[in-house]
């Protein structure tokens, strides 16, 4: 028989796949070997078994399916010949993995080839154990690996450990069987086996405490001493890296030294010697002696505290930074970024070295660069620093300049010591990458320049000369003409000049030239010409000369194919000429835009409606000024049918609820979507849903167990706030969603009150149900008013035990939410002990807003899963 | 631990790969295909270190590469290993291939490839690393490679052995 005949060679195989000449062919080529494959399987062919899977693996790397050859490699790894395992053990790695069933039938033959007498059959098993086992393999040939572990040759040695690695890995259990054999491998001299036996030690104490203290009490010493050998040893050619002895050896060392030297001073102090010797001793001029030094800081960063050793680790990061070679330099950074946690002192020594690694010539070299810059910035820096990194602005790659700008941006706004700072420096960064900053930072920008009001003047002047020198920075553009357009009359009259300022002279005319050129520019997009477009109009009311001009410019743009510049210059039109009476009061300045609403906003937590109290909002470039309307206000509008108007002593909290509360209650009177809008976010957070309200479990939990929801008199009962009467009057007794949820807020007396610096709070019972009490004490930091420390405890009414207990809690955006783990997962019946668990709630719209949770607990009873959910509405005003 | 190497060619076709860690077969070539995506976009005169992969491969792992005329020859590594050292390890795997093949080349590297796969496996086993001395390595893979023409040509049967096995 002609072995060429049947199918073709591997090689042929190869060759007709590179020949094709599209994916298409070769799709065809494919098709057709596989087919021969099947064929060939099917007739349990096994002359060409081993070629077949050969090919079947090349066909797998091009990513062809190939399940239909599993079944070959389990075949071949149970033939006798080498060749036929070692393809079967090749393609077994390749072709299948561990969570197959079909490897469950490989576990004999791995058995018994681990124990064949040829000591590569051996390997082979191991390797292909090392690197597909699962859990179940490695319960069963454990024993094996072990023995292996002695075997007389170092190279199976080798293959035992790593394949023991795989073994701990997966059935961490066995770690403790191989405690002691690994720390005879350290013993070893066979270098191999030492990378090896290292290792897997590294390894082990990572799965398992037990092995740590072992290793330390035990090895500590003797590793120092191999690691002090190695760093001193004479020239060994054959583990040899341009001229440093087994580098990888080194720093497989270095590495368990770390592990065991973390957060052990003694095994710390052990080592210090070492780690300082290294680190001073090791050649820095080829990669290799960089690795071992690298890996030396990074187990110098891990050991228990060493001022000096982490002074001169960070030192040799420093060096690194002025190193050729980009990798090095790379690594620094990163390291540097870890080191800055540890030592921030030492890291700012190398702060020109950093900022000079701003200007490598690459990439990402340059982002880390100005990632740690970022972090080294701090109040007595932030001028220098600034500086440069805007001095660089000017000769960075336009690709580049995105990320640094908004680093930059960033950078002043956290920092920035004064106002007039901050502005200059936005100026200079906006009129230097205008077209590359990000949205946020013109809109903060605006945001702080309305809230300087003695820098107005200050600021339109500079925004004029600026745009004059770059008017092609569309975001400068923006924010110069907006300005202008409040306060055009400043720039005109140099009203509130600063000592500092040059003379500037800008008639009126020069102002709505500047706004009419950027509104007729094509390069602008539509937000920048609406807002010249709004700007104009505000000028015809400044400067009552020009109006005719502004007029005029507007009316062009009543034809416009933009509907919103067409919309806009109608209607701008008939204020100019028609309603001269209120054109100003219309085109009065903004009212001062709230920082913190700004910074809330950026954050994307709160929607403009919920968080605004003024109503107003800064991006909204195609609209004049609108009269504010509080969305509370709204709320209460909406339902002003039914209820009453309230004192403001109901408060803010209060409002929230009934307007989250009121929907149901509205919506069936058919009210509009303002409202919905409005409380959208409550919704969505709290998920009361419209048809939800009334049957909500959610809802009713939140009445405490004792109170019948069905009376509204007996509510009332419980009501101590002021607005209560009102309730009385406006509810009909049959609509209780309402009262359910006011009845959720004064409903318990306060029980005690916590001690503390900051003010105190009641406590309150957050929850309660008929096997469960929630009681939520309050603490406040002092000085730090948006941050509320809550310590929940838990008690069991019930007269079963509750086990696996698990609380969770989700809040709205606005608020931040830390557990700390509780303390216990049990609680015993008869209210018989508790458990606590400590929360941290951070209140972004501190003053504004009132707390609110919702809750879900998790036990068992009986081994039966409960899960009770609530919502805590209850939280004391002003946390 | 090492979660994969690959070897890919200047126009995108992976020449080897061996994930230490599980991937469909799909998925595995999903990222190769990602890796060849950010690798050639890369210049010269860079770093060999990539560290913000995306989410393909999970958090925190780093890749290292090195490029020898038509072959990227990458690593892809969890945090437990040094960046600096893996980029000596594609040394010795290279400077391995190249005693084995006597100065390799993309041709060698496609026609051996069940050889390739054994020179790997001596170096590195489950995702760790097992030998870094290129002759040590050497010595194994020639013992294979003599157990196999022996035993092959002992068996009548497999007369195609040293075809394929033979470069």
């Amino acid at each position: 028989m002609n072995p060429f005949s049947s199918a073709t060679r591997l090689r042929d195989m190869i060759r007709a796949i590179r020949a094709c000449k599209t994916a298409a062919e070769e799709r065809g080529v494919v098709r057709k070997e596989c087919a021969a494959i099947r064929a060939a399987i099917s007739e349990n062919d096994q002359d060409y078994r081993h070629r077949n899977l050969a090919k079947l693996m090349f066909i797998h790397m091009l990513g062809y399916p190939t399940h239909f050859g599993q079944m070959e490699c389990l075949k071949l790894i149970a033939s006798p010949g080498f060749p036929e395992k070692r393809i079967g053990y090749l393609g077994l790695m390749l072709l299948l993995d561990e969570r197959q069933e079909v490897l469950m039938l490989v576990t004999n033959s791995i058995k018994q080839d681990l124990n064949h007498t040829n000591q590569y059959i051996v390997g082979l098993a191991l390797c292909a154990l090392g690197n597909i086992g699962s859990a179940e393999m490695a319960r069963d040939l454990a024993p094996e690996v072990e023995r292996l572990l002695k075997f007389r040759d170092p190279n199976i040695r080798k293959k035992a450990a790593l394949c023991s690695i795989r073994i701990i890995k997966k059935v961490p259990d066995l770690a403790e069987n191989f405690i002691n054999p690994a720390a005879s491998l350290l013993s070893e001299k066979h270098h191999g086996v030492l990378i090896t036996g290292v290792q897997l030690c590294v390894d082990l104490c990572k799965v398992s405490t037990e092995a740590l203290e072992h290793f330390r009490k035990k090895c500590t010493d003797g590793l120092v001493k191999l690691m002090r050998d190695l760093a001193n040893s004479p020239y060994a050619p054959e583990y040899d890296i341009s001229g440093i002895t087994d580098p990888f050896l080194q720093i497989r060392l270095l590495r368990l030294l770390r592990a065991l030297g973390q957060d052990d001073a003694d095994a710390s102090d052990t080592m210090n010697d070492i780690l300082a010797q290294v680190a001073t001793k090791t050649e820095s001029n080829k990669n290799a002696g960089n690795a071992i030094l690298y890996e030396c800081v990074a187990a110098i960063m891990s050991v228990e505290d060493n001022g000096g050793l982490r002074v001169l680790a960070i030192n040799i990061l420093g060096r690194f930074l002025s190193n050729r070679d980009n990798n090095i330099r790379y690594v620094a950074l990163n390291m540097l970024m870890k080191a800055l946690a540890v030592d921030s002192q030492a890291v700012q020594r190398h702060r020109t070295t950093i900022l000079e690694c701003v200007k490598d010539s690459d990439p990402s070299i340059r982002k880390r660069a100005v990632e740690l810059v970022y972090l080294l910035v701090n109040e007595t820096n932030v001028k220098p620093m600034t500086k440069e990194l805007i001095e660089y602005l000017e000769a960075s790659d336009p690709e580049f300049r995105g990320d640094l700008t908004a680093k930059i941006c960033s950078i002043v706004e956290k920092f920035s010591p004064e106002k007039i700072w901050y502005i200059d420096q936005m100026l200079k960064v906006l009129s230097e990458a205008g077209n590359d900053v990000k949205d946020e930072v013109w809109h903060s920008l605006i945001v702080v320049i309305t809230n300087a009001s003695n820098l107005h003047g200050y600021a339109v002047r500079s925004l004029y000369r600026a745009v004059q020198e770059a008017g092609e920075q569309e975001t400068l553009v923006r924010v110069a003409i907006w300005c202008i357009g409040e306060y055009g009359d400043m720039l005109v009259n140099s009203a509130g000049r600063l000592h500092i300022e040059e003379p500037l002279t800008v008639t009126e005319f020069d102002a709505v030239d500047v706004v009419e050129i950027s509104f007729k520019s094509h390069s602008f997009d539509l937000t920048t010409r609406s807002i010249c477009l709004i700007a104009l109009l505000k000028l015809s009311s400044r400067f009552p000369s020009c109006s005719q001009r502004i007029n005029d410019i507007i009316i062009q743009y009543k034809g416009s194919f933009v509907l919103e510049l067409q919309q806009r210059a109608i209607e701008f039109n008939s204020i100019i000429e028609r309603h001269q009476n209120i054109r100003s009061s219309l085109v009065e300045r903004m009212p001062v835009l709230d920082e913190a609403t700004h910074i809330g906003r950026k954050a994307g937590s709160v929607p403009a409606a919920v968080s605004t109290s003024q109503g107003v909002s800064v991006n909204l470039p195609n609209g004049a000024p609108r009269p504010s309307a509080a969305p509370l206000v709204d709320l209460l509008d909406l339902s002003s049918d039914d209820v009453p108007v309230r004192s403001s002593s109901g408060g803010d909290f209060l409002q929230d609820l009934l307007g989250v509360d009121l929907v149901p209650v509205s919506s069936q009177s058919g009210t509009n979507q303002a409202q919905k809008s409005g409380t959208d976010v409550l919704l969505d957070l709290l998920s009361i849903g419209t048809p939800l309200a009334n049957s909500s479990p959610s809802t009713t939990q939140v009445l405490p167990s004792n109170v019948d929801a069905k009376s509204p008199v007996d509510l009332l009962d419980k009501l101590s706030s002021p607005s209560a009467p009102s309730v009385q009057v406006c509810t009909p007794a049959g609509s209780s969603p309402m009262l359910d949820l006011l009845n959720g807020f004064p409903s318990s007396p306060p029980i005690s009150v916590t001690e503390g610096n900051g003010p105190a709070y009641p406590s309150i019972v957050a929850f309660e149900s008929n096997s469960l009490k929630l009681t939520f004490n309050f603490l406040k930091q002092p000085g730090n008013p948006q941050t509320t420390l809550i310590e929940a405890s838990f008690i069991n009414k019930s007269q079963e035990v509750l086990t696996d207990f698990i609380f969770q809690a989700a809040v709205p955006k606005f608020l931040q939410l830390h557990l700390d783990p509780a303390s216990g997962n049990m609680l015993p019946a008869n209210s018989n002990g508790s458990i606590t668990q400590k929360l941290k709630l951070t209140n972004s719209q501190h003053g504004k807003k009132s707390l609110v949770m919702r809750i879900r607990i998790a036990y068992k009873v009986n081994n039966k899963d409960v899960v009770e959910e609530g919502q805590i509405n209850n939280f004391p005003r002003d946390l | 631990m090492i979660k994969a190497v690959m070897v890919i060619n200047g126009l995108g076709k992976p020449r080897l790969s061996k994930f230490y860690e599980f991937q469909p077969a799909e998925k595995q070539q999903e990222l190769i295909r990602h890796v060849y995506a950010v690798l050639s976009g890369r210049p010269d005169n860079v770093s060999n270190f990539i560290r913000s992969l995306g989410t393909v491969f999970g958090p925190d792992t780093r890749l290292v590469y090195k490029h020898y005329a038509t072959l990227y020859f990458v690593f892809l590594f969890d945090n437990s290993e040094n960046e600096l050292a893996m980029l000596d390890l594609i040394q010795v795997f290279v400077e391995t291939l190249d005693k084995c093949f006597k100065s390799v080349c993309e041709l060698d590297v496609v026609f051996n490839y069940s050889k390739m796969h054994t020179i790997l496996d001596e170096i590195i086993l489950g995702g760790q690393v097992l030998e870094t001395d290129s002759v040590e390595v050497m010595r194994a893979v020639e013992e294979i490679s003599k157990l196999e023409s022996t035993t092959s040509a002992g068996t009548m049967i497999n007369k195609s052995i040293p075809s394929w096995w033979a470069r």
